[in-house]
């Protein structure tokens, strides 16, 4: 057959046009409506990478966060899985086991230098990186401290158990606030075992035990987390802190409105801190009380879904996102904490001398994942009801018990996750 | 015997016009607590809540909470997805469901009444049991567009229009409704010549204003406050409707209560409208049948 110059002209147009098209990349990401600057960051990061090279095209579908995890499950059922998924850290083991994320295979010198919360690991292989991490905080003012003969702690020299309920009571005294602590109880969901698991751990326990996975006997309710259950309940009944009824609005501004005398808040709400009381904020570590100090890390993170046709494209974009620009960018719009030293060292808040600059060293320091299981999401939602059961003035040794039940039963029933 | 006299008839009255009252104020109160509490900043919409302060337009109003929150969400895309959606699942389903509802009642076929105790059967089956097996259901069925034949109906408006058009309830109550219908226009326009579809189009459905309205407001309610089904089938955002939306104001530490409460005060004008359009005939089919909404 003779080609005609018309069709030659349009197949050609259509073969030059295939050699160049950039293979599409889908990439859910979690944070639609979040009304900072996290989303329009990804935006540009995702454009950036597109512009970068020609064989891959990231698409970003956005989804509100509240419904997120569900949408993910809904597409994993169906097989509609995006290449590229954001997943929060500790969910990541879960989302690994059930085969909705595949291991990275990234270069892990790529990893060097960062902060332990950031990278995720299941069963030995790293499945997903963040841009950014967390961290909580003893927050309060200096001459709060200092006014009441109480001793400023250091990483080194955080304050012990005894010390820190002798703050707790002295402050109480003073008559000079509504409750000398506040825990953030007007927050739930994951904030319970992110901010509060470690106060279990620091006392020797833990939300199940890291060395088999296959249990929390012993640990969740064992002699240490027995003493963690009646001092948690003790800050309740001494009316050291307000209770799981707590006014979100106290929550937000009780410690700047001078109702609580020190706060137990991540680095996210510490730049009002810094406005408000200027040189006198005070971000402490967490309380050593016996066993270490510790605090909750891993925020959200990029992986491979495990039903990618494209995941060299999917990990090219995420190595991209992984450089020190974008983790400085990413806490300068946002207020994390960044990644990696050097990140830091070129962001507004954690510069040597930054007024956040002291999150850093917490996550760096005291930083401790969640339990690195899939069970993890069932073992939050039943920690976090017996700690609210207990404030609310449950018998610590049978609520612990119970727990204990619940988190054990889903482990059997799941087959041991894996472990 | 007793007699009513102006005084005791006065009594009742007001006494009538007070529990009348008492329950209006009862379900009023909660939509102006919404609609209120938008105008209000956050810290004062949380302490109002101690008073009666919390139902009344004090302390520093604007309209802040609705800039706010149309600068987190595209709400206009949300509510017309919302109202495509659930108008074109409404006007389906009377179609559909009336024509079954026709077929069990005038025509004679076979097996109509094993049929129709299944179909009653399936009332008591609860969507969400049985959205898993639809999402995979759905995640494989083809579909001529456009552009083809296409699989997977994931992603799209007719994923949250179609599984909903036939429903066992709207059947049921085109049904009872029909057979309250007197036999004998049915029987008298028969022998007069006019066909099936005749009767239907001409006689039975210009004769069911209040169940059609009933029918009406029911499914609009149910397909509007979807939330389950478009999560689980539905990715994209410019398809998504209102109340997958209301994920966009909340996240994993802080809810925005002015903002939520200014977009629920803007989503629940569509429903508002379409009751009170309907109103009239409602109350009609209500008082005839006995169905609640």
């Amino acid at each position: 057959m003779k080609m005609t110059p018309v069709l030659a002209a349009i197949l050609s147009t259509g073969v030059a046009g295939g050699a160049v098209a950039q293979t599409e990349l889908s990439l859910w990401y979690h944070g639609a409506g979040s009304a900072n600057a996290e989303e329009a960051l990804v935006n540009q990061l995702v454009e950036e990478f597109n512009a970068s090279q020609s064989d891959w095209a990231v698409v970003l579908e956005t989804f509100p966060q509240g419904a997120y995890n569900d949408a993910v499950g809904a597409a994993a059922l169906a097989g509609e899985l995006p290449d590229i998924l954001d997943v929060d850290g500790p969910v990541m083991p879960n989302w690994a086991w059930a085969g909705y994320m595949q291991p990275l295979g990234i270069d892990e010198a790529k990893l060097e230098g960062f902060l332990p919360g950031p990278i995720g690991r299941w069963n030995g292989e790293v499945y997903s990186v963040g841009l950014w991490d967390a961290a909580v905080a003893m927050t309060t003012r200096r001459s709060t401290l200092e006014d009441n003969g109480i001793r400023v702690p250091t990483l080194d020299a955080p304050w012990s158990l005894e010390e820190f309920n002798g703050a707790l009571a002295t402050l109480a005294a003073t008559g000079d606030y509504e409750f000398p602590l506040d825990l953030g109880m007007a927050w739930t969901g994951e904030w319970y075992p992110y901010a509060f698991s470690p106060f279990l751990q620091s006392f020797g326990g833990d939300i199940v035990d890291r060395s088999t996975y296959q249990s929390a006997e012993g640990v969740l309710n064992g002699d240490a987390a027995l003493a963690f259950g009646e001092w948690w309940q003790s800050l309740f009944t001494n009316g050291y802190t307000p209770g799981t009824s707590q006014d979100a609005a106290d929550r937000e501004t009780g410690l700047l409105d001078g109702k609580y005398a020190i706060a137990w808040n991540g680095n996210w709400a510490a730049l009002p801190v810094v406005e408000a009381f200027g040189d006198d904020a005070l971000f402490l570590p967490a309380p050593d009380f016996g066993n270490g100090a510790t605090i909750g890390a891993a925020s959200w993170q990029f992986g491979v879904s495990g039903t990618s046709d494209n995941p060299d494209g999917a990990r090219a974009f995420i190595e991209f996102a992984l450089q020190d620009r974008w983790f400085s960018a990413f806490s300068d719009g946002t207020g994390l904490i960044p990644v990696t030293s050097t990140a830091a060292a070129n962001t507004a808040n954690y510069k040597p001398g930054g007024a956040l600059e002291v999150f850093y060293g917490l996550s760096e320091a005291q930083a401790l994942v969640r339990p690195v299981t899939p069970g993890y999401i069932v073992s939050a939602k039943v920690f976090e009801k017996a700690l609210a059961d207990i404030a609310n003035g449950a018998d610590v040794a049978d609520t612990l018990d119970a727990a204990v039940d619940e988190i054990d039963a889903d482990i059997e029933a799941n087959g041991g996750y894996g472990h | 015997m007793a007699l009513v006299t102006p005084d005791n008839h006065g009594l009742r009255l007001w006494t009538r016009y007070a529990v009348l009252l008492l329950v209006a104020v009862i379900f009023i109160f909660p939509l102006l607590f919404m609609a209120m509490s938008s105008l209000k900043p956050d810290q004062q919409l949380l302490s109002d809540t101690n008073s009666l302060r919390a139902f009344l337009p004090v302390g520093d109003i604007s309209f802040q909470n609705y800039s706010d929150a149309f600068d987190r969400a595209p709400i206009g895309v949300f509510v017309m997805n919302s109202v495509l959606i659930t108008g074109a699942t409404v006007l389906l389903t009377l179609f559909v469901c009336s024509l079954a509802a026709f077929s069990f009642v005038f025509l004679d076929w076979a097996g109509r009444g094993l049929i129709f105790s299944v179909l009653l059967a399936t009332l008591i089956v609860p969507y969400e049991s049985i959205f898993i097996p639809m999402l995979l259901m759905v995640s494989q069925l083809p579909w001529i567009g456009f552009e083809g034949l296409e699989w997977g109906w994931l992603n799209t408006y007719r994923v949250q229009i179609i599984p909903f058009i036939a429903d066992g309830l709207t059947i049921f109550l085109f049904v009872q409704y029909f057979k309250d219908l007197p036999r004998e226009l049915i029987e008298a326009s028969r022998v007069e010549g006019a066909s099936w579809w005749m009767i239907y189009r001409r006689v039975v459905m210009p004769l069911s204003g209040p169940v059609i309205a009933t029918a009406a407001i029911l499914k609009f309610l149910f397909m509007y406050n979807q939330y389950l089904w478009p999560l689980m089938v539905v990715q994209a955002e410019e398809i998504r409707p209102v109340m997958v939306g209301l994920g966009y104001f909340t996240d994993q530490l802080n809810v925005p209560w002015g903002e939520v409460m200014a977009y629920l005060t803007i989503i629940t004008i569509p429903v508002l409208a379409f009751y009170l359009s309907l109103q009239r005939m409602f109350i009609a089919s209500v008082a005839s049948t006995g169905v609640k909404g």
